[in-house]
């Protein structure tokens, strides 16, 4: 080994960029970071960021971040889907598209890893931290400094994940899950699947830390008479949700991690080669990747539970069978893995076995839907943005989940495997499902958050571009997939006929675009109007749960005295025994917060470096970022002062005076 | 014994705690299922290589075992000592189980060296990737786990036994335990029926 090999490991000039999008991705990452570092500075805000936000460890703050990074990511991960459309909308016949073959696999792989680990996961994590906390009455959460390092992790699994860009050039180009035998050395040689390996493992540590803390939170920490039974919904969901995630997220830490073994240090779990078997691979990752596609959507129904009953007056009408039902959801999880390989030689009864545990799912998906829609029959229905996100899930999950049902049946699955009909299924349920849940719970808690409303004709103008979209781009992929059309397809004959409906659906997506854009644009202009939209009361909605009952928006100790819970609606309650009116606090006592902390910050950093220099094998840097990391966790479990009080007196002094500022 | 022993400290803190550390022992078992899942996949896949029959030395490994059981119980008469407020027994406890653990790991180690030394390293086959990680994880554990016996050891005879500190003792011991229990599972998995069947 030369000094060279030792300082930089596989690192060379090559890895810089050079070709469009690479120096495009570098410019753009780097003006951005020029920009705000500009901004920062010019207002003078360095000390109020580092302060207030990076160092919280203040769940409704970190939800916040969380959000923000989704957002980010999102906008990425929609570029990649709009390039995708593009290309399969032009490559027929002798056009070959504007992209070549190995860029377009990194780019779907990259849109499917992005959506799903950094957009989804990070928008509901962003939400549960914000509202799981206010509805179950508790002031922070069991292990305040760990959700501050979940996040961290969260964001360099989102830093490593783009980092590609700037250092390498190249992505994995192996689909989303990174599939062996393609993804080991042979196929796959450069670093795009080492930066795959070592985002998800980062990211993913910071998930299961986030998963054992709401665990932990939600059993330990519930406000004094709130039974299991007496749970939100939203609660209940998250709670099943993570109970998952602690499942089946050390599956895809050791799956990955056996993957990075075979890559690095040259053994041989998924290789074809000295007696490996790739097929445990597949095997392995599907164990957590069915599951996961759960956590995402779980924490969604809760949303529209939430969202149905505040929007239709009514107490929810079924509240055990949708409690009931996400735990049956969240136990047969674990039992179909097998459905996304019914082609991989398993033998009929093994998958009959497996089609029949998946056909069950639509049993408790679909009592569900009942519980939701009968809650709103004979309700005052309340047409707000939120609701019509429902509506359009009712429609898109139902839709998705009957071409699920159809596809669960491994005769069917034979025909329809690896066709666009089953990427059609999968983005109804994700998008149609999860993502419009995620929509509705940021328009529903928004004013919780901020103080103001989001603006509604505008709010409905999205939504309506949206749904129109989604339906244009996506039932055009089922007819392909009935045609024969595989997914991740950069080229087409002609004669397939294929054309005219990739056109349709990349100007479905193109709909969808404006729709997202469409929500940007709400979002900056309620804010300039948000003077009109105030929130004053902090209930804006007439609502049922407890996040409800503290103002918008909520101040640094979320209760002034912790509530005492009677009924499942427990600030319905609350209200109905004061005459319609939260009710008053008369005595306050001493409150204890965590205190900020940046070990988080420095851990991730640490952590981070630990994932760059192991994609280019440097391995000096390797043992600063694990001997970095390790110092930090030692420096931080030396110290027991982690909190502080704020005297009663100071939170009445508070709470009046917001009193006051509300009456004006 | 341990059940018997309240943990709450006024302000419930230690309790969570220890719920959120019995969660954490639970993600890392299924950890070690996915490994142990690996290995009974691939342990016949040796590639034309030795099969365990010829690699192990059960005398060897019963010898490990032994020491790593131990360990365990040096690691609950700390515990004994912590909650009876002793606190120079505790520490006697902590570098008893510390030198323990750390045989137990250069016991291990030196059969990784003498299997890599006759050209059965992880690189060889299948089955042996499959055997070096699955018992190499375990090591890594029992390593992270000395690091853990020093940094307490030392906050131990900085601070004393406060309930602060007993409840971190009780973590460690809640992991030394676990390491023993998935150590169990490989002597008889690995090993045992690596030999016998």
């Amino acid at each position: 080994m030369t000094l060279t090999q030792f300082i930089f490991g596989k690192l060379t000039l090559d890895a810089l960029p050079h070709v469009w999008y690479t120096i495009g991705g570098t410019a753009f990452l780097l003006a951005m970071g020029v920009a705000a570092a500009g901004f920062l500075t010019y207002k003078k805000l360095w000390k109020w960021l580092w302060n207030e936000w990076l160092t919280s460890t203040d769940p409704k703050k970190i939800g916040i971040m969380y959000i923000l990074v989704a957002s980010v990511m999102f906008f990425r991960g929609g570029l990649d889907a709009v390039m995708i459309w593009f290309q399969q909308a032009s490559a027929a016949g002798v056009s070959q598209g504007y992209l070549d073959p190995g860029h377009f696999q990194q780019i779907f792989t990259a849109h499917g890893d992005i959506m799903v680990f950094f957009v989804t996961m990070g928008f509901l994590f962003g939400l549960i931290n914000l509202i799981v906390p206010l509805q179950i009455g508790a002031r922070d959460l069991a292990f305040p400094f760990l959700n501050s390092l979940g996040f961290w992790l969260y964001l360099a699994g989102a830093i490593l994940i783009n980092f590609f860009f700037v250092i390498g050039g190249d992505f994995a180009a192996t689909g989303w899950l990174a599939t062996a035998p393609l993804s080991e050395l042979q196929f796959s040689p450069g670093v795009g699947v080492d930066y795959w390996i070592w985002s998800l493992q980062v990211s993913g540590l910071g998930t299961l830390l986030g998963g054992i803390n709401f665990l932990v939170t939600i059993l330990k920490m519930r406000a004094p008479g709130m039974t299991l039974k007496k749970m939100p919904l939203f609660v209940w969901t998250s709670l099943c949700s993570m109970v998952l995630v602690v499942s089946v997220f050390p599956i895809l830490t050791a799956t990955i991690a056996l993957l990075f073994l075979d890559r690095t240090f040259g053994m041989h779990f998924f290789t074809l080669t000295a007696g490996g078997n790739p097929m445990m691979y597949t095997n392995l990752i599907w164990m957590w990747g069915h599951p996961e596609v759960y956590i995402l959507i779980l924490p969604s129904f809760g949303i529209f539970s939430e969202v149905v009953a505040t929007f239709s007056g009514k107490r929810l009408v079924g509240y055990m069978s949708l409690v009931l039902a996400a735990i049956e959801i969240s136990l047969l999880a674990f039992l179909v893995w097998l459905h996304h390989f019914f082609t991989m030689g398993a033998g009929a009864d093994v998958n009959a076995f497996f089609g029949i545990v998946t056909m069950f799912i639509a049993i408790p998906t679909g009592i569900q839907m009942i519980s939701w829609i009968r809650t709103m029959y004979r309700g005052r229905v309340n047409f707000t943005t939120p609701i019509y996100w429902f509506l359009g899930f009712v429609g898109t999950f139902t839709f998705g989940g009957m071409a699920g049902v159809l596809m669960a049946s491994p005769g069917a699955d034979f025909q329809l495997h690896n066709s666009l009909f089953l990427v059609a299924h999968f983005h109804t349920m994700i998008v149609g499902g999860a993502l419009f849940g995620i929509f509705a719970g940021i328009t529903y808690w928004w004013p919780k958050v901020t103080g103001w409303k989001l603006n509604e004709r505008l709010g409905r103008r999205a939504f309506w571009l949206w749904i129109v979209g989604f339906f244009m781009s996506f039932v055009p992929l089922y007819i392909l997939g009935f045609m024969g059309a595989t997914r991740r397809l950069d080229h087409y004959d002609a004669s397939t006929g294929f054309q005219p409906l990739f056109i349709i659906s990349a100007i479905g997506v193109v709909i969808i675009a404006c729709g997202a854009l469409m929500q940007v644009w709400q979002v900056i202009v309620s804010f300039k109007e948000r003077k009109q939209n105030l929130d004053t009361t902090g209930d804006p909605w007439n609502a049922r749960t407890l996040e409800w009952s503290v103002p918008s928006p909520v101040p640094s100790y979320s209760f002034a005295v912790i509530p005492e819970v009677c009924d499942r609606d427990a600030f319905w309650d609350m209200k109905e025994a004061n005459g319609g009116m939260p009710p008053k606090i008369t005595k306050y006592e001493d409150i204890e917060m965590p205190k900020n902390t940046a070990m988080g910050i420095y851990v991730s950093g640490f952590v981070f470096l630990i994932g760059f220099a192991m994609v280019w094998q440097i391995w000096w840097l390797a043992a600063v970022g694990l001997i970095g990391a390790i110092a930090c966790v030692i420096i931080r479990s030396f110290d027991e002062e982690t909190e502080y009080v704020i005297p009663a007196g100071q939170v009445e002094k508070m709470e009046t005076a917001r009193q006051l500022a509300m009456r004006q | 014994m341990e059940t018997a022993i309240e943990h709450k400290s006024p302000h419930g803190t230690n309790d969570k705690a220890i719920l959120g550390f019995w969660i954490y022992l639970m993600t890392d078992l299924i950890i070690f299922a996915a490994l142990f899942a690996a290995y009974a996949v691939l342990r016949g896949n040796t590639f034309g290589g030795p099969s365990e029959r010829d690699l192990f030395s059960l005398p060897f490994v019963l010898a490990e075992t032994m020491i790593l059981l131990t360990s365990s119980f040096t690691s609950g008469l700390m515990m004994l000592a912590a909650h009876r407020g002793k606190k120079n027994q505790t520490i006697g406890w902590l570098v008893a189980t510390f030198l323990l653990g750390a045989s137990f790991l250069a016991l291990e180690l030196s059969e990784f060296s003498r299997f890599i030394a006759e050209g059965h390293g992880p690189q060889a086959s299948a089955s042996l990737s499959s055997y070096f990680t699955l018992v190499g994880t375990h090591g890594l554990h029992i390593a992270v786990g000395l690091l853990w016996i020093i940094v307490s050891s030392m906050q131990v005879a900085r601070r004393g036994l406060t309930p602060f500190i007993t409840s971190k003792l009780t973590r460690f011991s809640l992991f030394w335990h676990f390491l023993d229990i998935v150590w169990i599972f490989i002597f008889t998995i690995v090993y045992l029926m690596g030999v016998a069947l």
